[in-house]
């Protein structure tokens, strides 16, 4: 792009809007070392205080581990049954099996409310209200979606010939996936896997209605405080959070140079 | 299902329904099954049938006024993602070397970054005593604290902020595959900058449009976290029509005709949008 005026006014347009969307993100890290109760900017003074009181309380520690539990095991499960699914639907030429990926993509349309109340049904009928399996099922429901797009996506850039080869070679179709398919996809597939783990940890909708005594998740505990007060140790917690999900950028950017 | 199918090609349809069963089975179980018992109970009263559920978005004027702010605020959200994703995936799409990746890569971080950690920020910035109504004092442009939350602005500001991405990538892809060879057709022929834009550019990325307006729209009608944090009461959306009546009065038929109008309305959404680019698209799987 040439610099005439309306290039210029269209960039500095662009700074701002990013800029906008960049500030809320990092005012967070320096009100979590703030010395204050009350939250000002910038901080009257610097402290560690939040973070004691985040690391220091056992009922926080125990929601931290839920969420964790829930994360890791549920991106985990998601990333086997919606890759499985994704290799079958990008198989298959049947029109009738490939109008099943708007099924599978349902979690995503549905809006997350009503997800949440029909899960909290369903649940109540087989008593897995508050129950680590009920919540890591839920969680794997909705980080299904981003395994199988993901995959997907990779799984159209793939030449199918290489497998053909692979088979035609006397390889069923079971080692033609895991020598051949899969060492390729890798990437998206690891993509979709992150997208799955971030999305549980950061679920909260869905946890507001179904988690709950000892297994409460970090992100209803929080929503909880927030409801009532504004706790600088939730800018605490929000910061560690926000620099998982920065690592989760810095891997999925590392992730794709190297599928490149 | 022809019987002319070799014992091969059976078996390929078997392991396709077994890769797929645990996928079909996790979504139906979890959330199909109590969709359908939603709408079962949406039309059950205590003497069986009634349309007494429904009847109320007619008699009961909170309904309403419900699903009319939720559909402006949606509305709102969507055009002023249009209006500010336009120029960021333009821009991106447009330079040239280190520039797409630090844009995209700005877009992507608060995209990544949790929907209540953004919401917490937005309280910390817009709040009565918070950090833009300080510094504007400060700096004297105001003499009394403007009131930027706990209404529709802080609900309509966060709910852009956290869905802006949603238009951004979709518009990006879409611009991407425009050939700048078409541009370059245009300006020879003699159009200038505005006129290949318009006549060119603007045209060919509507496509980008549409699928993030759908989703930016679609994710806006079923919010819950931002109304409920910075709406302070005033807006009352309706996600929280349908948790207020599970948790509070403990209504599952209100509840669940709520459920399936605002269902039916998303899913016309998606029909009429995907009439115009396939569903694959808005999704990003194409």
């Amino acid at each position: 792009m040439q610099l005439t005026p309306s290039s210029l006014a269209l960039r500095i347009f662009v700074v701002i809007a990013l800029l906008w969307l960049i500030i809320p993100v990092v005012i967070i890290v320096p009100m979590s070392f703030s010395s204050a109760r009350f939250l000002a900017f910038p901080p009257p003074g610097w402290s560690l205080r939040w973070y004691e009181s985040y690391l220091g309380d056992p009922a926080w520690m125990a929601a931290t581990r839920t969420s964790l539990i829930i994360a890791v095991s549920s991106s985990l499960i998601a990333t086997v049954i919606g890759t499985a699914a994704a290799y079958a639907l990008n198989m298959s030429q049947s029109r009738w099996v490939r109008n099943l990926q708007v099924v599978l993509l349902l979690p995503l349309v549905v809006p997350i409310v009503i997800t949440a109340v029909g899960i909290f049904l369903i649940y109540a009928q087989v008593s897995l209200i508050a129950t680590m399996t009920g919540l890591i099922l839920a969680n794997v429901m909705l980080g299904m979606p981003y395994v199988i797009t993901s995959v997907l996506v990779g799984l159209r850039k793939f030449d199918p010939t290489q497998e053909m080869v692979a088979r035609s070679l006397g390889m069923n179709r079971w080692r033609a996936f895991f020598t051949v398919v899969l060492p390729q996809i890798r990437p998206s597939v690891i993509t979709g896997t992150l997208f799955a783990f971030i999305s549980a940890l950061d679920e909260t909708v869905v946890a507001i209605f179904i988690s709950g005594g000892d297994n409460q998740t970090l992100t209803k505990r929080m929503f909880t405080a927030l409801r009532d007060e504004i706790d600088p140790t939730i800018a605490a917690i929000s910061t560690m959070l926000t620099a998982i999900s920065f690592l989760m950028v810095i891997l999925m950017a590392l992730n794709s140079r190297k599928s490149r | 299902m022809s019987n002319a199918s070799t014992p091969e090609e059976r078996r390929e349809r078997r392991m396709i329904l077994l890769l797929l069963a645990p996928a079909l089975i996790v979504v139906g179980l979890l959330l199909i099954t109590p969709l359908v018992w939603m709408g079962w109970q949406s039309f059950r009263g205590p003497e069986g049938f009634t349309l007494a559920h429904y009847a109320r978005f007619f008699t009961d004027t909170v309904y309403l006024s419900s699903f009319v702010q939720t559909f402006r605020i949606a509305f709102l959200v969507t055009i002023a993602a249009i209006l500010i994703g336009y120029p960021i995936a333009y821009v991106a799409a447009k330079s040239q070397g280190i520039w797409p990746p630090i844009i995209l890569g700005l877009v992507l971080l608060p995209f990544w970054t949790s929907v209540l950690v953004r919401a917490y920020a937005w309280l910390i910035l817009l709040q009565r005593r918070g950090i833009v109504n300080t510094a504007l004092t400060k700096a004297g442009v105001i003499d009394q604290p403007l009131i930027l939350v706990n209404n529709e602005f802080g609900t309509v500001m966060a709910t852009l902020h956290i869905l802006l991405p949603f238009m951004v990538l979709p518009l990006y892809a879409t611009m991407k595959k425009i050939p700048a060879e078409l541009e370059m057709a245009g300006a020879s022929l003699g159009g200038g900058g505005g006129l290949v834009f318009r006549s060119v550019f603007l045209p060919l990325s509507m496509p980008g449009v549409i699928a993030g307006s759908v989703l930016v729209f679609v994710l806006t009608l079923g919010f819950y976290i931002t109304p409920e944090l910075l709406g302070g009461g005033r807006t009352f959306l309706v996600s929280m029509l349908v948790s207020r009546n599970i948790e509070i009065y403990n209504e599952w038929g209100a509840a669940s005709s709520i459920s399936v109008v605002l269902l039916v309305m998303v899913f016309a959404i998606f029909r009429l949008a995907s009439m115009i680019i396939p569903f694959e698209r808005i999704m990003g799987t194409k």
